[in-house]
């Protein structure tokens, strides 16, 4: 009996189990669902209004379509924004590079007992958000003559991937064995020799998950666009899609999912690839213990 | 032997440590001190001045612009919004989060694509992310309020952008829908650094799920949790992405948060000193949180 | 002529004075063990040796040029192989013992004839194209020892090279450690916490204990004649026994050298004593007997007497036994200081 009972017990927790992990998935699913579907409906199936109950929103009632995407790509600046992206975020990962590998180095090895509340210091600006800071920028662009222009945002933008990868960067670093740095002066190296020839091909990892953040970041600002870039053919495409693909007051939906769509699912992908590390870094104090 | 090999035998500055270590700080502290730490002193410049977009000329206004805004009815629903916001979303993201968490603890099938579809809002563009909700919270076209009145749950209609309740609800469901990801996967790092030994010890006790969960998880999850929180309370509380695109602020500037409103006062409105100000009240949450992370970050450390 | 020297070296982290004034002079050729227990200083002064820590004062001579302050590591002569070996992972066992040679900018066709020489002393010939991550511990240890030689250095700096290895293992690679460090006739730091690889591999060894150097000898000199009482009882397993004999001295036998009387012939110069056994532990090769003295002599310890199988002698426990040692092997020690006396005061 007792046996029994436990028997019956397992399997609704193992359907209360995938219950939950179904509810949580879909919750989170949803609107990216809802991108896919109204990216690939056509208007007739789209523009119907909740108030019909008898037409189902939830599926293609028509056969899906091409042309939310076909206007987005031809008809729309869109892929001057992907361009005007793309452009940006390798100024942006080259400079937070040039800035934050050094930097992480320095912090894990060459400056001693200062090193580790200086990386913290450093790592408390990455917190320090946008919104404190756009006010000021706004002013040091003007003076700098560098409104409505690109330029801008390359400047900005390392403000908040700087900190960040430069402490992601510190925990790289000190994951290298010492012994190992040690061993490459012993041998006949200068410190400088042995982190060009021993702890950046050990770190190379570690700077490819910093390339993929300090995009990922970039892609994720909407504030500082917002605030310096006013002309359509110069935004990026995180403000671009929500506030130029909007013709006087009617909102191009199929194209406007369709863009949220083919810009989010690639970088999510590339994204959860990397997650680990990202948190790993986050918590890297709280963890420890 | 190379002569090369000779002429290095002394000391050159590739070998010198602290010289090395200054010059390879420098760019990164230079950056952060010339484009954070001086435009902070700028923002809490500008907010003692009558300093507008188009003229470069500061006028010392002293307090005037906090005395104005303290007064000001919308500068206290902002205020009052941003901490219902930040506390109502924390609060749900850390059940949903921990309760996430257990689930994708437990090993099933699928574990691994569950795990990646958690995590899609947390990577995709937020304000992308927010035109999806803007268009699933439609006026005409909301599927949310067919599918209630096809489930019976509805009888009138809900414009969702139309009524402040309605609004702040659909903000609130968007921050919750974008953190808990993150905080869940945050949650599951902390899960996975408890020693099996310490759960095995805690079944073999004889101690229940729950039992478990209350007596030997959470207080362990404690620091890792108090950090997700941490990170959301910053990220929900200084966001200005989801709400603008959302509401814009309205209806009748009723979901403004302080983000929002300096943004409209500071930037929209030209008066930069106002918009400085009302950011400012922000500084006081992020100190509070940069101290208490310094803590946990310490203790975890002591215990280690 | 001293090859390595050290002039009353100096390192302090903070309070801690990790090498507290050090003189050590290493002869050309030969292999000097630091031995000392863990936190003595012995690996920080190789460090210093090597040029991976600056010392707070005092000088360093490799082959009679002064390298303390300007002279970094890697122009130093000096090759090193740390406890963990410290094999660059990202590259093949070739390219390991190759770096060395790099940094030399030696041309390709050189290094290579050169890593396969080296290989092939230590017989590793076949596993040059590996990755550190596929190679057992012995043959890491192998690949460190390679990269050591490839460049003929002045010095080699070995910190506790045979400690990762399973305690099999370690017997060969001990005697191999020798023999190889004998043919090539380079002048060794060897760096180990352990005594017995102390005694088997040092030409000389220094003691070290709290940052100084206690005695420096061969390992006969440093285990029969102990400068102090630290070197007496840190070697030696069991440990010298150590009793206070009058007010301001101690008197030290090694528990091998304290038998039976019965053992010893009638006419030999000797101290008696006599010992209650505590215990008796049944070794196999030995008998360890663990007991109290019955007069004049205290200790805080069991004085400990090692009999080998071939003294047959009946023990039992609760007994008490006449014991003795032979005066000649009778050490005096100041109560005090701690330091050798050459008579009982």
């Amino acid at each position: 009996m007792r046996a029994r009972r436990r028997r019956v017990w397992r399997a609704v927790q193992r359907v209360a189990l995938y219950g939950a992990a179904l509810a949580f998935t879909v919750f989170a699913v949803f609107p990216f669902y809802w991108m896919l579907l109204t990216a690939f409906k056509t208007n007739r199936d789209l523009y119907v209004g909740a108030t019909d109950l008898s037409h189902i929103p939830w599926i293609f009632n028509e056969p899906p379509t091409l042309d939310h995407i076909r206007l987005l790509l031809t008809q729309t600046p869109y892929l001057v924004w992907v361009k005007n992206t793309a452009l940006v975020g390798a100024l942006v990962v080259a400079i937070t590079l040039l800035a934050a590998v050094p930097a992480g180095y320095s912090l894990a090895r060459l400056s001693g007992r200062w090193g580790e509340r200086l990386g913290i210091a450093i790592f408390l600006t990455y917190l320090i958000p946008p919104t404190l800071l756009f006010i000021p920028f706004s002013r040091v662009i003007a003076l700098l003559g560098l409104q409505n222009s690109l330029w801008a945002l390359v400047l900005v933008y390392p403000t908040f991937t700087i900190p960040f990868c430069t402490w992601l960067m510190m925990g790289f670093f000190r994951s290298v064995p010492r012994d190992i740095e040690e061993q490459g002066m012993v041998d006949g190296y200068s410190r400088a020799g042995v982190i060009r020839r021993v702890v950046l091909p050990l770190a190379v990892s570690g700077i490819l998950t910093v390339v993929i953040f300090a995009f990922t970041l970039v892609m994720q600002d909407f504030v500082y666009a917002l605030t310096f870039i006013s002309s359509v053919g110069r935004m990026t495409v995180s403000l671009g899609v929500p506030v130029a693909l909007v013709r006087g007051d009617v909102f191009y939906w199929g194209s406007l999912m369709a863009a949220c769509l083919i810009t989010s699912i690639p970088l999510a992908v590339i994204y959860n690839l990397f997650i680990d590390r990202f948190i790993a870094g986050l918590t890297a104090g709280a963890l420890k213990g | 032997m190379p002569a090369a090999a000779v002429a290095v035998r002394r000391r050159t500055a590739g070998d010198r440590e602290d010289l090395l270590g200054r010059l390879m700080l420098a760019p990164a502290l230079a950056y952060v001190i010339l484009l954070v730490g001086a435009p902070l002193v700028l923002a809490v410049l500008l907010s003692f001045t009558s300093a507008t977009a188009g003229s470069l000329t500061f006028t010392w206004v002293g307090l005037a612009n906090f005395s104005r805004l303290v007064r000001d009815s919308q500068f206290q629903l902002a205020l009052r919004n941003t901490v219902v916001f930040t506390l109502v979303s924390q609060a749900l993201v850390i059940v949903l989060a921990v309760t996430a968490a257990h689930v994708l603890d437990a090993a099933f099938v699928g574990r691994r694509a569950v795990r990646f579809l958690l995590l899609l809002p947390w990577a995709a563009p937020v304000s992308l992310a927010a035109m999806a909700w803007t268009w699933i919270f439609d006026s005409t076209f909301s599927v949310i309020n067919w599918t209630l009145k096809v489930a019976g749950l509805l009888r009138g209609w809900l414009y969702w952008f139309g009524d402040p309740t309605l609004a702040m609800i659909a903000i609130i469901t968007v921050h919750v829908w974008r953190m808990f990801p993150f905080a869940t996967v945050v949650v599951l790092a902390g899960m996975s650094a408890i020693p099996q030994d310490i759960r095995e010890a805690a079944v073999i006790d004889g101690a229940g799920f729950f039992r478990r969960l209350v007596s030997v998880q959470l207080p362990l999850l404690l620091p890792i949790v108090t950090v997700s929180v941490l990170f959301g309370v910053v990220f929900t509380s200084t966001d200005l992405g989801v709400v603008w695109l959302l509401t814009r602020g309205g209806p009748y500037n009723s979901t403004h948060v302080l983000s929002t409103l300096a943004f409209q006062r500071g930037i929209l409105g030209a008066s930069l000193g106002q918009g400085a100000a009302v950011a400012l009240f922000l500084l006081p949450v992020l100190v509070v949180v940069a101290a208490v992370m310094l803590r946990v970050a310490r203790r975890a450390e002591v215990g280690a | 002529m001293a090859y390595v020297e050290t002039r009353n070296l100096h390192k302090h982290f903070g309070e801690v004075r990790a090498v507290d004034g050090v003189d050590l002079a290493v002869r050309e050729g030969e292999l000097l063990v630091l031995l000392g227990p863990s936190g003595c200083g012995k690996t920080t002064l190789m460090r210093m040796i090597a040029g991976l820590e600056q010392p707070t004062a005092g000088e360093i001579y490799i082959a009679g040029e002064r390298v303390d302050a300007d002279v970094p590591p890697r122009a130093r002569g000096v090759a090193m192989v740390f406890q963990s070996y410290a094999l660059y992972p990202h590259k093949t066992a070739f390219g390991n013992i190759a770096f060395p040679l790099e940094a030399l900018g030696r041309p390709p066709a050189a290094i290579g004839d050169a890593v396969r020489k080296a290989a092939g002393m230590f017989g590793i010939g076949h596993l040059l194209g590996r990755r550190p991550r596929q190679l057992s511990g012995g043959e890491r240890q192998r690949v460190a020892l390679a990269r050591a030689v490839v460049r003929s250095p002045r010095v080699f700096l070995f910190d506790e090279p045979l400690s990762n290895l399973d305690a099999k293992l370690r017997a060969v690679a001990r005697f191999e450690l020798k023999q190889f460090q004998r043919q090539i006739g380079t002048t060794t730091i060897y760096v180990t916490h352990d005594q017995v690889e102390a005694m088997g591999l040092g030409d000389r060894i220094a003691v070290m204990d709290r940052g100084k150097v206690r005695q420096v000898g061969t390992p006969q000199e440093v285990y029969d004649n102990p400068a102090d009482t630290f070197v007496a009882t840190f070697l030696g397993s069991p440990p010298m026994n150590l009793v206070e004999w009058g007010a301001d001295t101690l008197l030290g036998f090694r528990p091998e050298s304290f038998q039976p009387r019965a053992v010893f012939g009638p006419d030999e110069d000797l101290l008696t004593l006599r010992l209650r056994v505590r215990e008796v532990e049944h070794l196999g090769s030995s008998r360890l007997v663990y007991g109290t003295l019955e007069e004049r002599a205290r200790s805080d310890q069991p004085v400990i007497a090692d009999l080998p199988v071939t003294v047959t002698t009946p023990i039992a426990e609760g007994e008490v036994y006449d014991f003795a040692v032979r005066r000649a092997a009778l050490r005096y020690f100041d109560a005090r200081t701690g330091l050798r006396r050459h008579g009982p005061a």
